[in-house]
């Protein structure tokens, strides 16, 4: 996928913004006049990202800022009422998930109630803006910097809790687990096509930045060797950090393994009053045979209370996305000694990591603002940025209310998807077949000095349109077969995940998001050509 | 006659202290959970302190000062190790209510969880639930004071980039409108090929070169 699908388009973006020397409406308008609706499209794709992303940033802020307490406040449960026990929705779930679902979220059964603005969240949301807003003040000058420190940070933390999690018990499970391959599931499509999305979505394709950042390099550049080489950077990255994830993860699910052979342990022994100490994990098979063959009354009682437990069922519990950030790594990390270092450390690199996507996004909607005339000679850069921040965190305060987190999911799966493969449908083709491939390689070798290799070519031209035809076509044929869209709420007299449908209105929500930007694509082809009709339809008078 | 006398008060007693007995309750200890190699082995010594530690907390109830170790009674000690026991009032004759008997264990619960170096969990008395201790509530919560401290200095940071940025922009207004804004894509870089200057393509000096012009702008309009 990388090879085929990352590294073209990759090198695709950074030589037409090399070339072009603007953002991404500018460059694509001078590829063709009637392409200037993909470069708004990538904006206001970004504008979504920015709108919603940002929220991770203030989640993170307020678990690090919770992280410098003793004891970690998700790694116990609150008391109930009368103090003679925990908290009832607590206890159904895990201390993890009830700090995530009800301290953090404060969440709402569903996603008609929204409930008030939580304070806590969107004082965090409001930080997490200026942070932003600091970074990107002086332009791509100031940004450049910062990224030197939020880009290379995350390696640092990643080392150490590579080295961590490896010395863990139980890491060995997670690692055997991750590198086994799983035959049936490599057969099945769906695991390709999420390998393909990921590796849009990892490398930023089609949102916009890369053009933007591309243009402030030297015209001299060579943006292949820099494709190539980020490219490959970036995957072996994404191996290094799941092994440090699937090491975290068999420390969780081999705790949570024994934690269950440990209650099992307990209950027998206090139903049969057998010595303390008697039953282990290593003869609990052989005493339970023993016991139901002597006791089968008892044991028939007993035997509905006790769990199956088993090691792959905890292993094969897969999570992603926040899920996965926020309550799985809580849950190892409280387990750890000196838990509240390591939680920092997390929470920071998590923060970096963040904060460094925003910036790229930013990037991606302020420079085709500060390159166009009319907007820049009226208002200062600082000005501009500010304003765009001020507005992206007044509707961020959305998802800080009860029911933000629902919200927040329909934004994460919907926004960016399919509009983005439909950008880079349209960009490959604009650049192959109306600009011309032949123009655009004699472009770049004027430009950069070096000839453009067949292989380049062959990607561009052929192999990535097709790719991308057939991923957007099994997306909608996903789309269409399944029916009607479906969310996971979270119960809380249960203590689970329960699915539901979503209203009208979301659905509506929906279908605003995916259209307005694919409609930018056509409308201002339109636009472009009606101006100029118009225009042919005036100079022959004046002749 | 004396014999049957003796025989007649064990059996009342013993039918005091009974499984699932009037006012009888249920005690299981962990030992070798808790401590592991330190355990001790629970004999009639341990017993003789347990009834010690019961009485005890008895007698820190009002009316109940005169309870005698003899008045508590345990029985069926299992290998678990997990009893019952009832206590009885000074004529032997009843068991004293439950209510008085689980109030005495809870206020005192720590004191017999030491003697015996048992926590909650490891010394159970079943139906008697254990008060757990209220989570340490600071008077202002950690968070805020280390989010207001970042908060302030994300403020003054960007005050001063604004404020900074400003001042450049008025003395650049001031003096020569000479100097390069170093972000600005440099527009006046030339390539060199071959030693000779190339020009950048469509773009030489923020004007647009006519050749890559759009359609009806190529011919000169009349």
């Amino acid at each position: 996928m990388l090879i085929v699908e990352g590294m073209p388009l990759l090198y695709l973006e950074l030589a037409v913004g090399q070339r072009m020397r603007q953002g991404s409406i500018g460059a694509w308008k001078t590829i063709s006049p009637y392409l200037g609706g993909v470069g708004l499209a990538s904006v206001v794709v970004s504008f979504f990202l920015s709108m919603y992303y940002n929220i991770i940033n203030a989640w993170a802020f307020w678990y690090l800022f919770h992280s410098f307490q003793d004891p970690l406040p998700w790694s116990v449960c609150p008391l109930n009422d009368n103090h003679t026990g925990y908290d009832e929705e607590c206890e159904k779930a895990s201390s993890t998930q009830y700090f995530w679902y009800r301290k953090t979220l404060n969440i709402s059964p569903s996603i008609q109630d929204s409930g008030r603005v939580q304070w806590e969240p969107a004082l965090c949301l409001v930080l997490a803006w200026l942070v932003v807003y600091l970074c990107v003040l002086r332009g791509t000058q100031s940004t450049g910097k910062v990224v030197y420190f939020t880009a290379l940070l995350p390696y640092c933390v990643l080392i150490i809790y590579l080295v961590r999690g490896l010395t863990l018990h139980g890491a060995t499970n997670g690692l055997a687990y991750m590198f086994t391959p799983k035959l049936e599931q490599l057969a099945n499509p769906k695991a390709w096509i999420n390998a393909a999305t990921q590796i849009f979505f990892s490398l930023g394709l089609g949102f916009g930045s890369l053009i933007a950042f591309a243009s402030y390099n030297e015209p001299s550049n060579n943006c292949q060797k820099h494709a190539i080489i980020v490219s490959l950077i970036n995957s072996s990255t994404s191996i290094f950090a799941s092994i440090v994830t699937f090491s975290i993860y068999g420390f969780k699910a081999t705790f949570n393994y024994e934690s269950c052979l440990n209650k099992v342990i307990l209950l027998l022994t206090n139903s049969f009053d057998l010595e303390d100490g008697f039953l282990t994990t290593s003869n609990l098979e052989q005493v339970k045979g023993y016991l139901a063959s002597t006791f089968p009354g008892k044991y028939s009682e007993v035997l509905p209370q006790m769990r199956n437990c088993s090691l792959q069922a905890e292993l094969a519990t897969a999570v992603q996305g926040t899920g996965l950030s926020f309550i799985v790594y809580t849950e190892a990390i409280k387990n750890m000694e000196v838990s509240q270092l390591w939680s920092v450390l997390y929470f920071f690199m998590l923060l970096m990591l963040g904060i460094g996507s925003m910036l790229g996004n930013t990037a991606a909607i302020l420079t085709p603002l500060t390159d166009s005339k009319v907007v820049s000679s009226h208002l200062p850069k600082e000005a501009i940025s500010g304003l765009v921040c001020l507005v992206n965190c007044v509707i961020g305060l959305v998802f800080t209310m009860e029911s933000g987190n629902y919200w927040f999911d329909i934004f994460n799966d919907y926004a960016a998807t399919l509009s983005l493969l439909l950008i880079v449908l349209v960009e490959t083709i604009a650049v192959c077949y109306v600009y011309g491939l032949r123009r655009f390689e004699s472009d770049l070798e004027a430009m950069t000095g070096r000839g453009l290799n067949w292989y380049w070519k062959a990607m561009w031209a052929g192999v990535s349109p097709l790719l991308i035809v057939s991923l957007f076509v099994f997306y909608l044929s996903d789309y269409i077969l399944t029916g009607t869209l479906q969310y996971q709420a979270w119960d809380a007299f249960q203590g689970q995940l329960v699915t539901k449908d979503y209203p009208p209105y979301a659905l509506a929500v929906i279908g605003l998001l995916v259209a307005s930007s694919i409609m930018c694509i056509p409308l201002v082809a339109l636009g472009t050509f009606i101006t100029r009709c118009l225009k042919r339809g005036d100079t022959p008078p004046t002749a | 006659m004396l014999c049957l006398l003796f025989f007649l008060v064990t059996a009342v007693r013993a039918e005091l202290c009974q499984p699932d007995a009037e006012n009888a309750f249920k005690v299981r200890l962990s030992i070798r959970t808790a401590l592991g190699d330190k355990a001790y082995a629970w004999d009639t010594n341990e017993e003789y302190l347990f009834k010690a530690m019961v009485a005890f907390s008895m007698r820190k109830v009002p009316n109940r000062e005169t309870t005698e170790i003899s008045h508590v009674l345990l029985c069926n000690v299992t290998q678990r190790v997990s009893f019952w026991f009832v206590v009885t009032d000074p004529s032997k004759n009843h068991t004293l209510p439950a209510v008085e008997i689980q109030s005495a264990i809870r206020m005192n619960r720590n004191r017999i969880n030491n003697a015996f170096f048992l926590n909650d969990q490891t010394l159970e008395f079943l139906k008697i639930p254990s008060t757990l201790a209220p989570p340490t509530d600071p008077s202002m919560p950690i968070w805020i004071i280390i989010f207001s401290v970042i908060f302030c200095i994300v403020i003054v940071a960007v005050m001063l980039l604004i404020l900074s940025g400003i001042r450049q922009r008025r003395r650049k207004s001031k003096g020569p409108s000479e100097v390069d804004d170093t972000e600005d894509k440099c527009e006046n870089m030339i390539t060199i090929e071959n030693g000779i200057p190339c020009d950048p393509l469509d773009t030489k000096g923020g004007h647009i070169n006519d050749a890559f012009m759009t359609e009806d702008e190529r011919l000169t309009p009349l």
